[in-house]
């Protein structure tokens, strides 16, 4: 993975320095609240209902083990010994204290770590598909092209006062893991039928309170061209984005207002300026960022070694359903990636303690060279186990409850911190997503379901993506009141759809059995082996309404 | 505060000129600030040199006290620019500070449109802004009163590393990692 070398390393340690000041500035007020909160926002920290939040940026997904063990560390030392991965693969502390920040940010830096652009109204960390550099059906590799954009989005003097937040994701693979039409910016790398690299550039996409699917802004972008092109958007961003209205801040309000042809056109007039000039990437460049990313040294697999794999799983019933659900094929044969699941009742989805944390970073060192990815589903990767280490791995999982043969099911909630921590919630979604985990645990009617992406958020800022779960739900307040409001048919791959709202909304202990009847309806409705999503697509929404508010 | 605005409420027009004490020229403490700024888009100032609304410049341009004063909204046509090219000084306008418009404007005149006279920042012009500032191409950075200038001298020397190309540095990190290893 991308390691820093001396111009990184001292950009992080002037970044603490810096940020040092500021914070002594703040104290001491000298620095209003006013004129801190983008300085602070901008090294991740929020501050939140109980205490400040700090988010550290997990750059598309990539940690080391070392990295991990550090971040184990750290949440003991300043927090509460557990942090909170979210759904754009970053870490969140919930309870440092706000003098501890400088040094938290220090700590950090010790291990090429950082918090800098993971908020404010700024270009945020970009995202990627968490099976990149292994998956079957890569096309091309995005962590170089991430790297790429991280360095070039890093500081960058001209878009630190965007109107809104700024998300760019990355996918490289045919199917997209990485929810590129729901962001600001969503690019797609694909080959022609020369097989040159090209990349699709998606824009206008988005969640929160007004979700959109992405519009294409370009469909064949040569990649020497990435970066230019990418800051001509942002430069038309800026400087044509609304700043009258937070909420309609976002890029995606502009190409609505614009029509996709004529935020093109800007785009296409900026770009003319920019083409060919000093940001234009060549191959020397490419090839040392992809230098950053060798293939690791595997060890050849015996033959027989899948044999005994496939024996294994066709004798023992648990293994064989850790297998289906957590274990991912892999480009290389012998090798599988491993899905670690941090969706347990007794735990937010997403949480992961100090001992956990040094748990996975041991098991990467010994089973998988010693990185870990996050997921934007809110789970752990190994990337690269052999087959005959599978079993040894499973157990060892089993033991620190991070097998729950459950990755892609209903109980794999995609869940918002929501109302126990975060200020802007309306309502809290943690217990919610534990009350469904506990009304649907039962495996065999869990994989009867099929995949079935359940996503929750606690306001409309949508955090939990609940626009793109199969089954979305939203908590909102009503005079005070906790209520969930549900839709259903929202997507983020290939397909990607918005959710739509079944109707009136929900007291918070309905919510189960409102589950349990949409379930109903689609169990009795579908044909063989039929998606959920496929099943919603072709009856619609009325069968669902008729059975939840008969 | 005189020149301070918000972004949510629009505050009225400032009819008297404004004249900061501390102004940030080419990376230091400036003597003295010779320039008010007007924006009054209807009568000249009486004090001198002044920055004014565009409007007002380009009906006085025999006045060579006066200098234009862009507003973060400006529309930097081709056609404008060539005006502004006989301008001594342009300023740019911070309506907020979280307004970033005025980076984009700055650039675009240094980069596109070659333009070498002095380009000042005023209005909301805070001491943790001013590093982005000169990287945008702004000469010159008259900070809101309240903000301590031994704090922005300081603020300008924090950051030493450069991953993009900009105003000051025409090598992107990459192209300089690349000539190095050379």
């Amino acid at each position: 993975m991308y390691r820093y070398d001396i111009h990184d390393q001292t950009l992080v340690d002037e970044r603490v320095a810096q940020f040092r000041d500021q914070m002594e500035r703040y104290r001491a007020g000298r620095l209003g609240e006013e004129e801190f909160r983008p300085l602070r926002l901008q090294n991740g920290l929020y501050i939140q209902r109980h205490a400040p939040m700090l988010r550290i940026a997990i750059p598309y997904g990539m940690l080391a083990g070392n990295q991990l063990r550090a971040l184990a560390e750290i949440t003991r030392r300043y927090d509460r010994g557990y942090g909170h991965f979210t759904t754009r693969q970053n870490l969140q502390l919930n309870w440092p204290a706000l003098e501890d920040v400088p040094d938290i940010l220090a700590d950090l830096a010790k291990v090429q770590m950082h918090a800098i652009q993971t908020s404010g109204n700024c270009i945020r960390n970009t995202t990627s598909d968490q099976f990149a550099g292994i998956a079957n059906d890569e096309v091309e590799d995005p962590r170089p092209w991430c790297e790429l954009i991280r360095q070039w989005s890093t500081l960058h003097p001209e878009f630190a006062y965007l109107p809104r937040k700024f998300k760019i994701a990355v996918s490289g693979a045919a199917q997209d893991r990485a929810a590129i039409q729901v962001h600001d910016i969503g690019l797609r790398l694909w080959r022609n039928a020369d097989g040159e690299l090209r990349i699709k550039v998606l824009a206008g996409g988005g969640l929160g309170r007004t979700p959109m699917i992405a519009d294409v802004v370009r469909e064949d972008l040569p990649w020497q061209h990435l970066l230019t092109y990418l800051e001509a958007c942002v430069r038309v961003y800026n400087q044509f984005g609304r700043r009258d209205n937070k909420f309609k801040a976002r890029i995606k309000i502009l190409v609505k207002a614009l029509g996709i042809e004529e935020f093109r056109r800007r785009v296409d007039e900026e770009w003319a300026h920019l083409k060919d000039g000093p940001q234009t990437l060549n191959q020397a460049a490419v090839d040392a960022a992809k230098g950053h990313f060798p293939e690791p040294e595997r060890r050849p697999v015996a033959e027989n070694a899948n044999e005994a794999f496939d024996e294994l799983r066709a004798e023992n019933r648990s293994f064989a359903r850790f297998v289906t659900n957590n274990v991912s094929d892999h480009k290389v044969p012998g090798y599988k990636a491993v899905t670690l699941s941090l969706k347990r009742r007794e735990h937010a989805p997403g949480d992961v303690t100090a001992d956990q944390m040094e748990a996975v970073a041991d098991l990467a060192d010994r089973y998988s060279f010693g990185e870990v990815r996050v997921t934007h589903e809110q789970n752990l990767v190994l990337s690269d186990v052999p087959v005959d280490e599978l079993e040894a791995l499973w157990k060892e999982l089993d033991t620190l409850g991070m097998a729950n043969p459950t990755v892609g099911t209903l109980n794999d909630i995609i869940c918002c911190p929501g109302g126990d921590y975060c200020s802007l919630a309306n309502a809290v979604s943690i217990p919610i997503a534990q009350a469904l985990q506990e009304r649907f645990e039962d495996l065999d009617f869990l994989y009867d379901l099929g995949p079935l992406d359940l996503n929750i958020s606690g306001c409309m800022n949508a955090c939990g993506h609940h626009h793109v779960g199969h089954i979305g739900i939203l908590g909102v307040d009503k005079k005070g009141e906790e209520f969930y409001q549900i839709s259903i048919g929202g997507n983020s791959t290939d397909d990607a759809s918005l959710g739509k709202i079944l109707g009136p909304s929900f007291f918070r202990s309905d919510v189960p059995d409102v589950v349990e009847k949409i379930l109903e309806v689609y169990v009795a409705q579908r044909h063989e082996d039929e998606r959920f999503l496929d099943t919603y697509r072709r009856i619609g929404l009325k069968p669902f309404k008729e059975r939840v508010y008969a | 505060m005189p020149n301070k605005a918000s972004e949510t409420t629009a505050e009225p027009v400032e009819q008297t000129p404004v004249h900061v004490d501390h102004l940030i020229a080419n990376g230091e403490l400036a003597a003295e600030n010779a320039w008010c700024v007007s924006y009054d888009a209807e009568a000249l100032p009486e004090q001198r040199p002044a920055f004014v609304p565009l409007t007002l410049w380009q009906a006085n341009q025999e006045d060579t006290e006066l200098a234009p004063l862009l507003t973060s909204d400006t529309e930097l046509t081709a056609e404008l620019a060539q005006q502004l090219g006989s301008a001594q000084a342009i300023a740019i306008d911070f309506p907020a500070f979280t307004d970033g418009r005025g980076y984009s404007l700055a650039r675009l005149l240094r980069e596109r449109y070659g333009y070498e006279g002095e380009v000042r920042a005023v209005g909301d012009v805070l001491v943790d802004q001013l590093d982005y500032m000169r990287r945008c191409g702004f000469s010159s950075m008259a900070l809101r009163d309240d903000q301590h200038p031994e704090d922005a001298l300081r603020a300008l020397s924090f950051i030493s590393v450069r991953y993009q190309p900009d105003v000051e540095e025409r090598q992107a990190l990459f192209e300089r990692r690349l000539t190095a290893s050379e």
